[in-house]
Parts: C-alpha cells; sequence; structure tokens
C-alpha cells in the first residue's frame, strides 16, 4: 500500500520510499524531509479539487505532496512487514 | 575599516520556517544590508553584530535549507557557502546551526548532516518559548552532550531572547574547535536523531492543538476557500482604502514642490527638464509606494503566521492544471501591486520550469499602475449606471478588466505547458508550518527592505528613462512660426505620427500612439501624457484625467476607447517589467519573449475588440 491509498486521519508506518527513476531526486528529498522506515505517518487533509494535493504529516511536520509524489511513499500493511 | 574586514564572519544556517531570520533581525537590527549574491538571484543578507562584550561579528544569514543535496538554488548557495567553496565568500569562521525546538525531528537530521562537515558550529534551540508551552521537555545539557557542540536556546521573536547565545559566541570564536564526526561510518541519520530524540526529548503530543483545529477550518475545500476569497477581498479593499489618503499627500506634495521648483529655476529647457520630466516623472511612479507597503504588510505578515502555504495547497491543483505551482500564487498576489516585486518573489519557486512561467505571466496580473488608465477610459466611456442591485457597470468592468488578466494568464500558462509536451515532474513537496502570530518588528524590517529596492529603482533606470522620454517630447522645439502643438514638431510627435501606421487597424489615432511612448516608462504616464498631447495645462495626474475626460468622450468613438481599455489588460510596455525579467532570468531571450508575446496579445485583443465594436455600431 502507498500513501496515496491511505485513509483520512489513519496513522501508518512507512516501509520505504521508492525511486521512480535511477537516483531519484524526489524519492532522495522525501527522506531527507523524514520519510523513513520506522516513520509514522498521517493524512491529514486532501485538497479542494480531485484530493489533491495531500497534507502528511511526518514526524512533527506537514507537508503539502502532490498525489505522484505521495505515491513513492510505501508503507507497512498493519505493523506486519519489514 | 580594517577592523570591519577582520570581524569574525558567523553564518546562521537552518530549515526553511525555523525562525532564522527572525533571529538575524534580532541580532542584527537595522544593521543590515541586502544584495544578491555573486552571479544568481539568491538575496544575500549581512549584517553586524554588536556583542555586549564589545566584539563585532559579521552575521550572513543563508538562504533555509533541508539538505546539502541541492534541490533548489536557494540550497546550493548554501552548500557551497558553508563548505568554502562560493565564489568571493569566505568560508564563515562559525555555523550557528538554528533549529525550531517544536520541529526537532526534522531540523537536528540537518544539524547530523552538518557537524559532519566538522567546521566549528553552535546549535541554537530556537523557539524555546513555544516548545515549552506546548508541553516539549528539552534536556539541553544532554542534547549539548549527545551532539559534542555547544546548544543553547534562543527566543527569536523577544528582545533578550538571544543572551544565552551572544554570552556563548565569543567563547565559542575564541576557542573554535573543530567536531570530530561522532557518527560511526554508515550509521544513518535517520536513526541517530531517532536516538538523540529519545534521549533528549520528553513531548506530550506530536502535534499543537491549535494548528490541527485550524487547518481543519482553513483548509476545507468549501470554508477554506472561502476564507481565502475573503482574506483576498480584504486586502484588495486595504490596499486601495488605506493607500488613498497617502498617495493624495505624495501627488500634492509633488505638484508643490514642481510648483516650487518651477518659480525658483529660470524659465528654460533646464525648467522643463526638473519640472515636467524629474518631478513629475518620478512623483508618478514614488505615488504606488503607499499601495506597494501596505500590500507586502499584508504579504509579509500572512507568511509569517504560516497561513500562505496553506493557500498555496488550496490552489495548487488549479494551478498546476494551467502549468503553474501552488508556488506561483504568492508571486502573482504581489503583482497585483507590481509586476517587479512579483518577478522577485518567484526566487522561492523551486522548479525551474514552474518559475519561468510564473515570472512570464506575472506581467498580466492588473498592477497598480494601470488603474489610472483604467480609471480614465471607464469614466469617458462607460455610463455609470445600475445594472442589478447597488452594482455599477463602471465597476463590473473594472472588475472584468482583472479578471481578463487573470484568465490570459492562466490561459497563456496552459499554452506554454502544451506548447513544450512537458512531460516532466514538477515537484511541490510544501512544508505547512506551524502557525505563529507574525512579530511587527519582522514585519517592519521587511517593509524597509521593499521600500528600499523599490526606491532604487526609482532612483535608477526610471529617472534615466524619464529624462529620454522628456528629451523626446521636448527636442526639437517647435519653429516660430508653428501652426500646430509643440509637441508634433519633437522627436516623440514625428514617432507617433509615424506609429500610426502600425496602430490605425486598432483605432488609435496619432495622439494616442504619442502617449504609448511615455507609458513604456510607466503605465500611469499615459494618462498625463494624452493630457500635454491633448495641449492641456494640466498641473498633476488627477487634474489631467478631470479635464480629458469630455475631450476623449467626444474626440474617440467608443470603439477605440474600448480598443484602448483592452490594450491596457496586456500593456506590454512597461521597461522596468523587462528589466526585471532580464534580471530574474539573466536572459535576453526570455525578457525579449515576454515583450513580444505581450505584444502580439495586445495586438491581437484590440484588434478584435476594435473590429466587433464598430461592427456592432460603436465606430
Amino acid at each position: 500500500m502507498t500513501l496515496t491509498e491511505l485513509a483520512r486521519r489513519t496513522p501508518a508506518i512507512v516501509d520505504a520510499v521508492e525511486d521512480r527513476t535511477p537516483n531519484d531526486p524526489i524519492a532522495r528529498r522525501l527522506r531527507e524531509l523524514g520519510f523513513v522506515a520506522g516513520e509514522e505517518v498521517v493524512v491529514v487533509a486532501a485538497g479542494p479539487l480531485g484530493a489533491e494535493p495531500l497534507l502528511v504529516q511526518v514526524g512533527f511536520t506537514r507537508f503539502a505532496l502532490r498525489r505522484v509524489e505521495a505515491a513513492r511513499v510505501r508503507l507497512r500493511s498493519n505493523g506486519a512487514g519489514a | 575599516m580594517n577592523a570591519a574586514v577582520a570581524a569574525p564572519r558567523i553564518a546562521l544556517v537552518g530549515n526553511p520556517n525555523c525562525g532564522k531570520t527572525a533571529l538575524f533581525n534580532l541580532l542584527t537590527g537595522s544593521r543590515q544590508k541586502v544584495a544578491n549574491y555573486a552571479g544568481v538571484t539568491v538575496e544575500r543578507k549581512e549584517g553586524r553584530l554588536h556583542a555586549p562584550s564589545g566584539k563585532h561579528y559579521a552575521v550572513l544569514d543563508l538562504p533555509g535549507a533541508y539538505s546539502l543535496n541541492a534541490a533548489s538554488l536557494d540550497e546550493a548557495v548554501t552548500r557551497d557557502l558553508i563548505r568554502g567553496f562560493y565564489p568571493g565568500e569566505a568560508a564563515p569562521d562559525l555555523l550557528v546551526c538554528v533549529v525550531d525546538a517544536t520541529n526537532l525531528r526534522l531540523h537536528l537530521r540537518f544539524v547530523l548532516e552538518l557537524r559532519a562537515l566538522g567546521k566549528p558550529m553552535l546549535v541554537a534551540l530556537n523557539m524555546a518559548d513555544a516548545a515549552k508551552k506546548r508541553g516539549i521537555d528539552i534536556d539541553v545539557a544532554a542534547l549539548q552532550r549527545e551532539l559534542g557542540v555547544p546548544v543553547v536556546e534562543t527566543v527569536a521573536v523577544r528582545r533578550g531572547g538571544a543572551d544565552h547565545l551572544l554570552a556563548t559566541l565569543d567563547a565559542v570564536v575564541a576557542h573554535p574547535h573543530a567536531v570530530a564526526d561522532a557518527l560511526p561510518e554508515g550509521t544513518d541519520v535517520h536513526a541517530e536523531t531517532r536516538r538523540l530524540l529519545a534521549a533528549t526529548v520528553r513531548m506530550p503530543e506530536r502535534t499543537a492543538k491549535i494548528d490541527d483545529a485550524l487547518d481543519r477550518w482553513l483548509l476545507h475545500p468549501v470554508f477554506g476557500l472561502s476564507t481565502l476569497a475573503v482574506v483576498m477581498f480584504l486586502i484588495f479593499q486595504a490596499v486601495y482604502a488605506w493607500a488613498t489618503p497617502v498617495m493624495d499627500l505624495i501627488e500634492a506634495g509633488t505638484t508643490a514642490l514642481g510648483a516650487w521648483a518651477g518659480t525658483m529655476l529660470p524659465a528654460g529647457p533646464l525648467n522643463s527638464l526638473v519640472v515636467e520630466g524629474i518631478i513629475a516623472g518620478l512623483g508618478g511612479v514614488i505615488v504606488f509606494l503607499p499601495q506597494i507597503l501596505v500590500l507586502f504588510a499584508f504579504i509579509l505578515a500572512l507568511e509569517e503566521s504560516g497561513y500562505l502555504p496553506r493557500a498555496a495547497f488550496l490552489l495548487d491543483r488549479m494551478m498546476a492544471g494551467a502549468g503553474l505551482s501552488g508556488r506561483s500564487f504568492i508571486p502573482l498576489l504581489s503583482s497585483f501591486a507590481c509586476a517587479i516585486p512579483g518577478i522577485m518573489a518567484t526566487r522561492s519557486i523551486q522548479d525551474p520550469r514552474d518559475r519561468l512561467a510564473t515570472i512570464l505571466v506575472a506581467p498580466l496580473m492588473t498592477c497598480s499602475a494601470r488603474l489610472p488608465v483604467y480609471a480614465l477610459l471607464i469614466g469617458a466611456f462607460i455610463p455609470s449606471r445600475e445594472v442589478w442591485a447597488g452594482i455599477n457597470l463602471q465597476g463590473l468592468v473594472l472588475f472584468a478588466l482583472y479578471m481578463a488578466g487573470i484568465f490570459s494568464a492562466l490561459a497563456v500558462s496552459w499554452v506554454m505547458k502544451k506548447w513544450r509536451r512537458d512531460k516532466g515532474e514538477h515537484p511541490l513537496m510544501l512544508e505547512l508550518p506551524s502557525y505563529r502570530l507574525p512579530n511587527p518588528r519582522d514585519v517592519l524590517i521587511g517593509l524597509w527592505e521593499r521600500a528600499l529596492i523599490f526606491l532604487k529603482r526609482v532612483g535608477g533606470i526610471i529617472f534615466a528613462l524619464t529624462v529620454l522620454l522628456w528629451v523626446l517630447l521636448s527636442f526639437p522645439a517647435a519653429p516660430v512660426d508653428a501652426t500646430m502643438p509643440a509637441i508634433d514638431y519633437s522627436f516623440a510627435g514625428r514617432i507617433g505620427h509615424a506609429m500610426t501606421a502600425v496602430f490605425a487597424p486598432l483605432g488609435f489615432n496619432w495622439q494616442i500612439c504619442i502617449a504609448l511612448i511615455p507609458g513604456l516608462a510607466a503605465r500611469e504616464v499615459a494618462v498625463s501624457s494624452l493630457a500635454t498631447v491633448y495641449a492641456l495645462s494640466a498641473v498633476d495626474d488627477e487634474a489631467a484625467a478631470q479635464a480629458l475626460t469630455p475631450l476623449i468622450t467626444n474626440g474617440w468613438s467608443l470603439a477605440t476607447g474600448l480598443s484602448l481599455l483592452v490594450w491596457f489588460i496586456y500593456a506590454p510596455q512597461c521597461l522596468a517589467t523587462w528589466a526585471a525579467i532580464k534580471r530574474e532570468t539573466g536572459s535576453w531571450k526570455t525578457m525579449a519573449m515576454a515583450a513580444g508575446y505581450l505584444f502580439a496579445l495586445a495586438y491581437l485583443a484590440s484588434f478584435a475588440t476594435y473590429h466587433v465594436a464598430v461592427a456592432l455600431g460603436g465606430g
């Protein structure tokens, strides 16, 4: 499951951020912003048109991510997995 | 002066939204110098700090960065400068790493990245008061021990909030010790951050309740968008209502100064240059300073409060559809006062395509300089009658002109996006910081900087152009047996007559063509120029407009009036905007492209308006 499929205001744990291209700069920046394995994330809100962008809380910080950006963040399924 | 050169250099470095600039303002007060880094349009802020010990420091406020893996021009400058690679900049003697005590998870990671550089550094735990208020308990001594660098608490928005920092500074600079990076090879900075947090910080909850509550309302699809509309409406009301008294004062002052200078100087070319050229010309531009300051007071306060990124969040989808980004919202909002600060504000857009698109459409936002022209033409050609329930037709036309600009901007950026068949990804990844009360001191310092930038421009390029236009309008002088107004014999007059070959299809007569020339310097000058052309001796723009109205109502057809109105929606003729585009993009080609497309749009739209109006009987 990825961050785009996560229900609103339901906490989940990040598994990994996937590169779309080799050395994907967007994936790297997401990791730098704190989207790394083991972190808790919550989708707090979504934009008014087409639920774009998503407002995602990671750590103590809230980021507006477009859906293509959020789709790179893979989540652990119910605490299982890695 | 030698002492100034030798002052130790401190660089403030930190994530965006860590309160770095507020701390910079607290440390340096008004002793600041704002410029650009060599070769790029990244703002460079340096200030002088007089420590209580009597020592002097040069303080540099580096652009905010999330990481040393630079994703924008700003971050690249920060990366190169702290490593001592930036051309023309000495490496700082001490890094003051500013972190938001309420956002340690994100900010400590960057501290660890900086520590790995092995430079002398100090960590300023900023917003220590906000952290305490939220029940976040940070063991400063333990954090200092774990990090191996000095850690001090600061409250940048409070007087005396940097006392701990100042007390530590002298000692740290006197005995710089490079930090050995304590991280063994291969340790993940995220894991280390987590370990540090677990060891030194206790917090009851992850976010402030107030942020949760506010975001529920302000980001709501319906309430959020309506709130944004109300906020925008209030800003525009304020820009026009609050600024008017000051603008009247400036206009009266300019007129009085012109009259005084006119009596002091002997009649002749010098008198004409000073009174009609310099004082009237520059006065006509300075008069917009109050509006620009009111608009920026709102923008700065909203930016500090954390609301502007929320506005960007709400509008991102719509703007992305048109090939822009939510981040374009702030620069485009500024462009309603004047396109130049708007174009400068695009520096905060990291993506190069989004930034270029925003720069190119910024001139389509109806700047305040177009208002005098709109006011003249609407007053002359649009009847003042009630359309429906208190809505006046004149007001409706003004609103339509603003809307035409906004929709043209969206259309233009959409066409640019399609034209390039751009398939690349243009990321948003925008942080929505905690809500904060704006600090009046930081807003005032920001306003002061804006005012200085604007006035420098008035003293530079606008001054030069004003003098040039005066020369074109005044020489050669009319022969003694002149039968036509003197302006007919001047260079500008001849150019105006020649221009009708191009502009006659738009319904413009030669008088309008002449007025378009000085309109190059500043659009509003077109009004006083028309007055001059019609041989009126009006003292200022307002009087010119009043006397001019019956003249053009009778002299021009409705089609000509409407055509000129539409022309000014696109109004490609502002040289200062061209200069700003050239400076910000560093490209003559981009500047020529912007000027070219605006001219083409203006010509086509006016052509269509004129011929439709003539066909409908308005000729």
